[in-house]
């Protein structure tokens, strides 16, 4: 495949870069349920990292583990070549985690401050809240923020202390387009500060905008690994869906076809690339109407890592 | 990678003592803030003993109860209420939410000291507490009638804010084990009741003699008798007797508290 080349060099340059962080071996069971197997995970010293998956996959547990707020039930865990509880590793890391409820009654700077307390030598709080585009905001009540501002808040918590390296667990889950694209903006700033980061994400297009490097998690293992190019080769496929009168094995057989539903009148086909087989299709039937050609959703795209890994497709 | 951690290690216990203490402040600073603004903890604490104070201290209050002034004597057992209130919701009620809701593992993670949390929360309730004394004493000293000189009113509040520790490691053990949303329902569960059997709204000699016995074995009565024998009342029992069941029951609840506190980080790191 061609995959294999540019993977490689992704994965030289990475290792080029120290380690700032490490999962070596890692697995973590809640009670029967195995949140993570065996994970060999490394972040880069000034590398954007996405740790991608569904939910469920195992991404918030890996970051508790980094964090040091879960212990792995087996293998180590190691920042800055330090187990992450001690003062001094913490003082070096800032998160942003998910949180149900945050004390409303403290207003956006009081919250800053107070984190802000807590490392040797944080930012100046005017720019913690520059960073974090919360300038406008900075005496609100948190209980009065809109969702948006209420994650950069979050995000301004996890940045304040000038951390050299941030975890970010589902920065925007629950945001809109327009608070996720600001967030997005600062994120970036961030990773141009020199700062470390790893991010989780269900979103491949939010891996893809933000990461130098994307991991994709599923069911607790890392089924995956590259640039954001890499991997959207191998997972972001296109859905077809037309309606047609080829019968639905025939389509079946048809080179690059992944696979084929019926969904009422109309048929969806799964591929890697989209073009050649309706191409095909229309060369086969004429009367071929109604076609509709999106990006497979992550979902989809894990069916097909998760196959290629039983080798169906090695070739 | 050895060499690493061991620097690393050599100056953990080295946070300047200046910056401990700036973080110490911050967090009771804020922790303050946050409860005053937060009207079910300031105006809840605030108001019910200061309005029953009124109602039976100052308005129905005409007689003497055991020689004193009935103004004088409720000051001593409406402040211990009030006392125990700040306490018992400014550490149990914050502590559960915050643990239950995910803002604790946000605390956790950064690098604030874990003791300077539970401080934070404590000497909030403290000021609290001091400030529901003072109020009582005032309402006393304006309407009620009551004469105390300024070493007597120092040591009443001096003892009822340090009397209020016990109810703050109360509170934590409650913490620990509450729900985020049930908390406030399960401390007056336990609040109100313990507080009308210690003899808090009714003086203990109008309660029948099986629950003036039983009051004997409850935190706040000895906190409430303490506060008693200053303003001149009380059964005149030894003060050491009372303080070593306050103390007693901290060390309990502070057991308990601990149990918690380790079965979370069991969790979290176990």
């Amino acid at each position: 495949m061609i995959a294999t080349l540019p993977e490689s060099s992704a994965r030289e340059r990475a290792t080029g870069a120290p380690v700032v962080a490490r999962l070596h071996g890692v697995s973590k069971n809640y009670g029967e349920i195995k949140a993570l197997r065996q994970v060999d995970f490394n972040i880069h010293a000034g590398e954007l990292v996405a740790l991608l998956g569904p939910n469920g996959a195992g991404k918030t547990t890996a970051v508790k583990l980094f964090l040091g707020l879960a212990k792995p039930n087996q293998g180590t865990v190691s920042v800055f070549g330090g187990n992450p509880v001690h003062p001094e590793v913490r003082v070096r890391t800032g998160a942003m985690l998910q949180v149900s409820r945050v004390p409303e009654t403290l207003r956006v700077r009081e919250h800053i401050d107070l984190f802000s307390s807590y490392y040797p030598e944080p930012l100046p709080i005017s720019e913690t809240l520059s960073i974090a585009g919360l300038e406008t905001i900075k005496d609100r009540l948190f209980g009065d923020l809109s969702g948006g501002q209420r994650q950069r808040v979050l995000f301004a918590l996890a940045l304040c202390g000038d951390p050299d390296l941030l975890f970010l667990d589902e920065p925007t889950v629950g945001l809109d387009v327009e608070a996720r694209r600001v967030l997005w903006e600062q994120i970036r700033k961030l990773v141009a500060r020199g700062k470390s980061v790893l991010l989780t994400t269900h979103y491949l297009e939010e891996a893809d905008a933000l990461a130098d490097r994307i991991v994709v998690i599923h069911q607790g293992a890392i089924i995956a690994e590259g640039t954001p190019s890499e991997i959207k080769a191998q997972t972001a496929g296109k859905k077809i869906r037309c309606v047609t009168r080829l019968e639905l094995d025939a389509v079946r057989r048809l080179p690059g076809v992944l696979e084929v539903h019926q969904d009422r009148e109309a048929l969806e086909i799964h591929t890697a690339v989209a073009e050649p087989i309706i191409r095909e299709l229309l060369a086969r039937d004429a009367s071929l109407s109604g076609i509709e050609v999106t990006s497979a959703g992550l979902e989809e795209a894990f069916l097909a890592l998760t196959r290629d890994d039983n080798g169906k497709t090695a070739a | 990678m050895a060499t690493a951690s061991t620097t690393l290690t050599s100056s953990a216990a080295q946070r300047p003592l200046g910056h401990m203490l700036r973080i110490y402040l911050k967090e009771a600073k804020y922790e303050f803030l946050k409860n005053l603004r937060l009207r079910a903890y300031s105006v809840s604490t605030i108001f019910f003993p200061v309005m029953f104070y009124i109602l039976f201290g100052l308005v129905l209050g005409r007689n003497t109860i055991g020689g004193l002034s009935t103004s004088a004597y409720l000051i001593a057992t409406y402040s211990t209420f009030g006392v125990m209130g700040a306490s018992l919701f400014g550490t149990a009620a914050a502590l559960a939410a915050e643990r239950g809701l995910g803002w604790l593992q946000v605390k956790r993670a950064s690098p604030m000291p874990p003791f300077a949390y539970f401080a934070g929360k404590v000497i909030m309730s403290m000021i609290f507490s001091t400030t529901v004394v003072m109020l009582l004493l005032l309402l006393g000293f304006t309407f009620g009638g009551v004469h105390m000189g300024l070493s007597q009113t120092a040591q009443l509040v001096a003892t009822l804010v340090v009397g209020s520790l016990p109810f703050c490691t109360m509170g934590l053990a409650i913490g620990y084990f509450a729900g985020p949303n049930s908390a406030p329902a399960t401390i007056n569960m336990i609040y109100l009741p313990l507080s009308f059997c210690s003899g808090l709204w009714v003086p203990l000699m109008f309660l029948p003699k099986l629950m003036r016995d039983f009051a004997r074995f409850l935190p706040p009565y000895h906190l409430s008798q303490l506060a008693l024998g200053i303003v001149g009342a009380g059964r005149h029992e030894s003060n050491w007797t009372h303080w070593e069941y306050l103390i007693g029951f901290s060390v309990l609840c502070l057991g308990v508290a601990r149990f918690g506190f380790q079965r979370d980080e069991g969790k979290m790191y176990g």
